[in-house]
């Protein structure tokens, strides 16, 4: 058996030496704006973080961390909040307080650390199932200058489509449905499908919605909340 | 995905005047300050106006909508529309009924060009433009695809002092909706050739602030009382855009 211990002293010293080397790098403040694109849909409060290179916090292809599927369904960040913290990430909260309503944009400012040289970006859409805006692992770029992305509509691949009131805890069918979004929904609907096939994160296929508030075979209104890609925008100023 | 930047200012179009500039400073100093203490430069250069030529082609992408005349514009550092914002009347009468006269005629504009005609789904119109302003620099485009309630395929306040003679820029344009009238696609409400339909109306009855569109339903796909069909339905980008400039 193999019993390293460390003298307080050393650990204490070591510590001294990351601190020291860690500031005598640059860390980029970085100025960001995201924009809801759409006109009908809504986003859960955007969790934003910048982080090492091996971090992801999606990845298209690959099944949602239960952290990813908390806020792909309910639009909780505060999974993905704390494995970021785990991972010594920079992060942003809910810059918008609350909901992202549709075409009205939010702002806030990120000090990275050297070593978190990687953008990742999260929120539910609203009305639907299991679909998020999402950024993956964007280069920070190191020139200083104003870059602007725009970003798609994912799905997380953990829960069926069937565009119905109902349920944002994990595991729970039907869509969460928050006061802004209640009088813009219709009711009723008898279900778009039960089965979610693709249980890998996929671009979002859009939602069908129908025409009828109180009937027919789904609760999304469907000359209001579908959507092409993208479906934000996020300006980013590396100053 | 598109990524570009956008820090480099006008340095590349001035690097030239500002030379001479700079050889004659005190003298230019004076005359723009009208400053009579300090005497005229012996001979002053006769600066002949720089003329900046752009030929600017759109291509229609889509299936079946065709895209109303183009205006092509040139301004100084605005947008003419911003997601978020209301559309102005000017916006809301191409949007709505593919009516350019206002947008033209909008009072900042430095030089204006626009389409002939309609530009036909698998075909390219090309505008030029030209000026003398050397404030003129920013370029905004405008489309609408005429058989929808209210979309149009843009491009508004793009930094073009940058561009050096024959270079081109590119753009794929996705499509906005001005947000001022109900994508209901109902009978009577679309102008293009799907339903001959009334373009512009003044009420504003959608949600009043320009995003991006959701793509039109159609009748094929769950929207029975629309006069549009599934060859109506397109996606982003609609258009492509590409500026050259040729002086």
């Amino acid at each position: 058996m193999k019993v390293i211990k460390k003298s307080p002293i050393t650990s204490t010293l070591s510590v001294l030496a990351l601190a020291l080397a860690s500031s005598s790098t640059m860390a980029q403040d970085l100025s960001i704006t995201v924009t809801n694109l759409t006109q009908g849909l809504y986003f859960t409060p955007v969790i934003t973080a910048a982080h090492t290179s091996e971090n992801h916090i999606f990845m298209s292809g690959t099944m949602a961390s239960d952290e990813l599927q908390a806020m792909a369904e309910g639009g909780s960040i505060s999974g993905l909040s704390s494995i970021l913290t785990n991972a010594d990430a920079n992060i942003n909260e809910n810059p918008a307080a609350g909901l992202l309503a549709p075409a009205m944009s939010a702002s806030f400012d990120l000090t990275n650390d050297s070593t978190n040289t990687h953008l990742s970006l999260a929120a539910m859409v609203l009305p639907s199932n299991d679909g998020f805006v999402g950024l993956d692992s964007w280069k920070i770029p190191e020139e200083a200058g104003t870059y602007t992305l725009f970003l798609n509509a994912y799905d997380a691949g953990t829960e069926a489509n069937d565009e119905l009131r109902g349920s944002g805890a994990p595991g729970e069918a039907g869509m969460p449905v928050p006061p802004p979004l209640d009088p813009l929904l219709g009711m009723n609907g008898t279900g778009v499908t039960d089965v979610e096939s693709n249980d890998k994160v996929h671009i979002h296929r859009g939602s069908l919605g129908d025409s009828d508030m109180a009937a027919g075979i789904s609760d999304i209104n469907n000359s209001v909340q579908r959507w092409l890609n993208p479906v934000a925008k996020l300006t980013i100023t590396v100053k | 995905m598109l990524t570009f930047n956008t820090q480099k200012k006008i340095t590349t179009k001035f690097a030239k005047p500002l030379l001479i500039a700079g050889l004659l400073t005190l003298g230019l100093t004076a005359c723009n300050d009208n400053d009579n203490d300090v005497p005229p430069p012996v001979d002053p250069p006769i600066e002949t106006p720089m003329e900046y030529s752009y030929s600017v082609t759109l291509s229609n992408l889509t299936y079946a909508q065709p895209l109303s005349p183009a205006a092509v514009l040139l301004h100084g550092d605005a947008k003419m529309w911003q997601v978020g914002q209301a559309a102005s009347v000017a916006l809301e009468k191409l949007a709505e009924g593919g009516d350019n006269a206002d947008f033209i005629a909008l009072e900042n504009n430095l030089a204006t060009a626009m389409a002939e005609g309609p530009t036909l789904p698998g075909t390219s119109v090309t505008v030029n433009i030209t000026t003398m302003d050397p404030a003129a620099s920013y370029l905004t485009v405008a489309t609408m695809l005429v058989n929808t309630n209210d979309a149009f395929a843009g491009l508004t306040g793009v930094d073009i002092s940058t561009l050096t003679l024959n270079q081109e820029k590119s753009w794929r344009l996705n499509v906005y909706d001005s947000g001022t009238e109900q994508n209901n696609e109902a009978a009577g409400t679309i102008p293009g050739p799907a339903d001959g339909g009334v373009g512009y109306d003044s009420t504003r009855d959608d949600i009043d602030l320009v995003g991006y569109h959701s793509g039109v339903v159609s009748k094929d796909d769950g929207l029975p009382s629309s006069v549009l069909t599934q060859a109506h339905r397109f996606d982003n980008p609609a258009v492509k855009l590409t500026i050259t400039r040729t002086k």
